[in-house]
């Protein structure tokens, strides 16, 4: 399993720049920016909060991109790529979910409550979940790449929920940052100053993140499949 | 076979089919000679033919119906007020379940039966073969919640029955067999395809199971109009998603 030196080293500049990148973006959120008025320190957890769904995000749309580029294809390392952007994309939407809760916890005095974006961001975890059991249940390779891909594609219905629920329904008591609400339908973006920079700075860094995790799980996946290959003749010529 | 009453008069195109059908990038060009709603239309004909004779999946439906609403009313142990608020919740869950039971029998008994590979050879579009079965086991399960609904306002003393609420029913009922459809075809393939189904159905279907819930809660409630609306709105948004999720991925899930 060779790669080629240039890839290698984008792939460890990027690596070491979504450190850095990480580091500076935590540092803008506990000690640039200044506490928020209502919310005091807690709303601090909302730069890691957004961000990692902004990462769950590309990378579930990543894997409505490679469910087509392998139905199209018939290439395997589409497959590849739709899986590890499933799997990086449940750990960013985990992050999402247990930071939501710890903030959660200070203002809405609760860790978890049944309100409409909370359920569907469940779902959502969980339509992903279940794509991986769907992997799992099918042995035939083939079948499997091609069900993934169209089970990928499927799920992203559940992404678009948890995004457009919020703007349907005026009960819910999740905040909205950006885009239109029903209380106010022609949008807005209320965020300034410092803690719009913050915000930008930790969504670009997500984001950053996101790639950098989704190449080095492709990497892994092509390691596991060789070193499965290896076995095999291994095991031919005993 | 009565799964396809036409060979007899194109018995060119049924060779032709069988000769496309490896290559899955002909199979989808090539041109149905049977028109696509002849061909729906005999596909679910030919399910709903079958079960009239056997009933064996509509009894199973009905009996199971009879137990869930059993169930649920001896384990909530309602009141009055109670019954009003939480009789949609039962009405939706019931359904979902029944609809697990016709959803995950219609594509394995088919390939049990090995009838899947002659439903796959007959010359028409793949799709039609999709929305044939989508019909049928559409039918089944509104069967089932035309069922219910009467029985849930007998038992539950709630009138049901109620014109807005069929709207509702015939909306998350089409949302939720067509995704059932796409993904029990999926799931007969799998190891215990009995219980991958749930698994891959639920959180697919749940954002019409919310939206149809709030929206039959609010309407029997009596609420006002902006209250159930956006709902429905939201089950029409997602029952076009599906059916065209449907229409485009079904080839991709049975070529082989």
């Amino acid at each position: 399993m060779t790669y080629s030196d240039s890839r290698t080293r984008i792939l460890r500049g990027l690596t070491i720049a979504a450190a850095v990148l990480f580091v500076i973006g935590l540092y803008l959120a506990l000690f640039w920016v200044g506490p928020e008025r209502q919310q005091g320190a807690a709303q601090r957890i909302f730069y890691v909060h957004l961000g990692s769904f902004l990462g769950s995000f590309i990378a579930f749309g990543a894997t409505v991109a490679a469910g087509i580029a392998y139905l199209r294809t018939r290439d395997p390392r589409w497959d590849t790529f739709g899986l590890a952007n499933v799997e990086i994309g449940l750990g960013m939407a985990a992050i999402t979910i247990v930071t939501g809760m710890a903030w959660a916890r200070p203002i809405w005095n609760t860790w978890w409550t049944w309100e409409p974006r909370l359920t569907s961001v469940a779902i959502m975890w969980l339509a992903y979940a279940a794509y991986l059991m769907l992997r799992s249940g099918i042995e035939d390779p083939e079948r499997r790449q091609r069900f993934a891909a169209v089970y990928g594609i499927i799920a992203f219905a559940s992404v678009l929920f948890t995004i457009i629920i919020i703007r349907v329904r005026p009960d819910t008591i999740h905040p909205v940052v950006a885009g239109p609400t029903q209380a106010d339908p022609t949008g807005s973006f209320e965020v300034t100053g410092r803690i719009r920079d913050t915000l930008f700075f930790n969504l670009f860094t997500f984001a950053v993140i996101t790639v950098v995790l989704v190449w080095h799980r492709i990497r892994l996946e092509n390691l596991i499949q060789h070193v499965m290959r290896r076995k095999l003749e291994v095991l031919s010529e005993l | 076979m009565s799964a396809n009453p036409e060979p007899t008069t194109h018995p060119v195109s049924a060779a032709e089919g069988a000769a496309a059908r490896p290559a899955a990038q002909t199979a989808r060009k090539r041109r149905p000679l049977t028109p696509f709603w002849r061909a729906v239309g005999a596909v679910a004909w030919k399910d709903l033919r079958a079960e009239i004779r056997s009933r064996e999946l509509i009894n199973s439906m009905v009996l199971f119906t009879f137990m869930t609403v059993m169930v649920f009313s001896l384990a909530l142990e309602l009141d009055k007020e109670a019954r009003q608020t939480t009789v949609a919740g039962v009405l939706w869950v019931t359904i979902v379940f029944a609809g697990l039971i016709g959803l995950s029998r219609s594509l394995a008994a088919e390939k049990d039966r090995g009838s899947l590979d002659a439903l796959l050879l007959a010359p028409v579009d793949r799709s039609a073969l999709f929305f044939g079965k989508m019909l049928s086991n559409l039918l089944f399960v509104l069967v089932i919640a035309l069922v219910l609904l009467a029985l849930l306002t007998v038992l539950f003393n709630v009138t049901l029955l109620k014109p807005l609420l069929i709207v509702v029913v015939v909306l998350g009922t089409i949302g939720f067999t067509t995704a059932g459809t796409l993904l029990s075809s999926m799931s007969v393939h799998a190891r215990a395809r009995e219980a991958m189904l749930p698994i891959i159905l639920m959180p697919v279907v749940l954002p019409v199971l919310i939206s149809a819930v709030r929206a039959s809660t609010a309407i029997l409630e009596g609420l006002p109009r902006d209250d159930w609306f956006p709902w429905i709105q939201l089950l029409v948004v997602a029952d076009v998603i599906f059916l065209a999720a449907g229409y485009g991925l079904f080839d991709y899930v049975v070529e082989e």
